[in-house]
């Protein structure tokens, strides 16, 4: 499971759903890493997810992940044109691209904040079925 | 949860999620054909958007357009693992359609592929094209196919006037090993060693009579021969029914009749815009009102 993935998950538990707690779910800081480099870069791709992630939410999973150098505001580039972009700006969405799109969740645990339930991630896929007295 | 969600629920339970889990490794070898449809969708959607596929089986959506986030989910955690296998970088979890784990109101589009007709009553259907929809931003698009009533010349033969809720067998290749014609055992005689009476000892005048008499004991030799054979054919024959019936899975379908789509997508407080026919499926661009 990517990184980016994390973005979009909330607990599928649906009382939680009037919680503020459900997302992000918060990861293990033991689970287990791995980085897919094959993944190529597309910086036009990028600018755009970086529009529409949830800033915050990036931050406090990288940090419970391990990497604790985000910026705590979303980064706002000059241009919405990738050509128009600096040399920083592109060696920006390129970290962004290493974190969200190129590192993926192999082995772990994601936790509901609300309610506490726990979900596992298993040879790269997460399961977020219920158990029966949840669902 | 009502008395009737939960006979429902059970019915989806022992007709489709387990069936797929059991079914899997051979479905998945017979999907990899993406249907021009939803790929002309998914292709036509704009650069960096970001979408679910709700019941993506085994992910043959997830590859089609490299611009797009696509999140893949699916009830049944072998398909998912085929989709996994086949390529591990489709973005791919386990979920139920009817508890889904994505943010709500945040997705631009959804596609849900071959999926709703397996919810067993109509308030069910209903609700899983809600839940898709509560999951996509407003104006935000959600594809969804159906398997229709009015398959004209498929070799299933479904059409109109006939029964909506059936029960769609899926044959399971066996091995060869448990395939192997258990008949063949029993051989014929080839002509080539066919027997000859033995004359020796007989009297020319007699050897007609005697042959005749030969023949005659043959013939009832080989006919009590062909009844066994015969009966032989017939167990080896019921086995192979048995094998067969053990490897004959049953899914629950809705059968939509025409219109009826676009009927469910609007009680799921969707627009519709745009529906059609393809490949012995209705479908339905739906809305985010």
């Amino acid at each position: 499971m990517k990184l980016l993935t994390t973005n979009f998950l909330k607990c599928s538990v649906q009382s939680c759903d009037t919680s503020n707690d459900n997302f992000p779910l918060s990861y293990s800081a033991q689970s287990t890493l791995a980085r897919d480099e094959s993944i190529e870069f597309n910086a036009a791709f990028l600018l755009k997810i970086l529009d529409r992630v949830d800033w915050p939410a990036v931050v406090t999973v990288a940090g419970e992940l391990g990497n604790s150098g985000l910026p705590a505001t979303k980064p706002v580039l000059s241009s919405g044109d990738v050509a128009q972009l600096g040399d920083d700006e592109l060696a920006l969405l390129r970290d962004l691209h290493v974190l969200l799109v190129q590192t993926t969740l192999v082995e772990g645990e994601m936790k509901c904040r609300n309610c506490g339930h726990t979900y596992y991630i298993k040879n790269g896929i997460p399961n977020l079925l219920l158990p029966p007295h949840l669902a | 949860m009502t008395g009737d969600a939960k006979t429902a629920q059970a019915k989806e339970d022992e007709y489709v999620h387990k069936v797929y889990n059991e079914i899997a490794e051979h479905f998945s070898e017979t999907r990899y054909k993406p249907w021009p449809i939803v790929t002309k969708f998914l292709d036509s959607r704009a650069l960096g958007s970001v979408g679910i596929d709700v019941g993506c089986g085994n992910g043959k959506y997830l590859g089609i357009n490299k611009d797009i986030f696509l999140i893949g989910s699916d009830r049944s955690d072998g398909l998912i693992k085929c989709a996994h296998e086949i390529n591990g970088q489709y973005n791919v979890l386990v979920a139920d359609g009817m508890n889904l784990p994505h943010r709500d109101e945040t997705f631009d589009f959804a596609i849900s592929i071959a999926v709703v007709h397996h919810w067993t009553t109509r308030e069910r259907r209903v609700q899983a094209i809600r839940h898709i929809l509560s999951k996509v931003r407003t104006g935000g698009q959600v594809l969804i196919y159906c398997w229709a009533l009015e398959q004209g010349s498929s070799r299933r033969g479904y059409h109109e006037g006939m029964e909506q809720d059936v029960m769609v067998p899926w044959v399971l290749h066996k091995t060869k090993a448990e395939t192997k014609d258990k008949s063949k055992s029993t051989t014929h005689n080839s002509t080539k060693n066919r027997e000859k009476p033995d004359l020796s000892g007989v009297e020319p005048k007699d050897r007609a009579a005697f042959v005749a008499q030969w023949k005659k004991e043959r013939q009832e030799a080989r006919s009590i021969q062909q009844q066994q054979q015969q009966k032989e054919q017939e167990k080896a024959n019921a086995e192979k029914e048995n094998d067969a019936s053990d490897a004959t899975k049953y899914r629950f379908y809705h059968l939509y009749k025409e219109g009826e789509l676009e009927e469910d997508c609007v009680s799921a407080g969707g627009s519709i815009v745009d529906h059609g026919y393809e490949k012995d499926n209705w479908y339905v661009i739906t809305e985010k009102i």
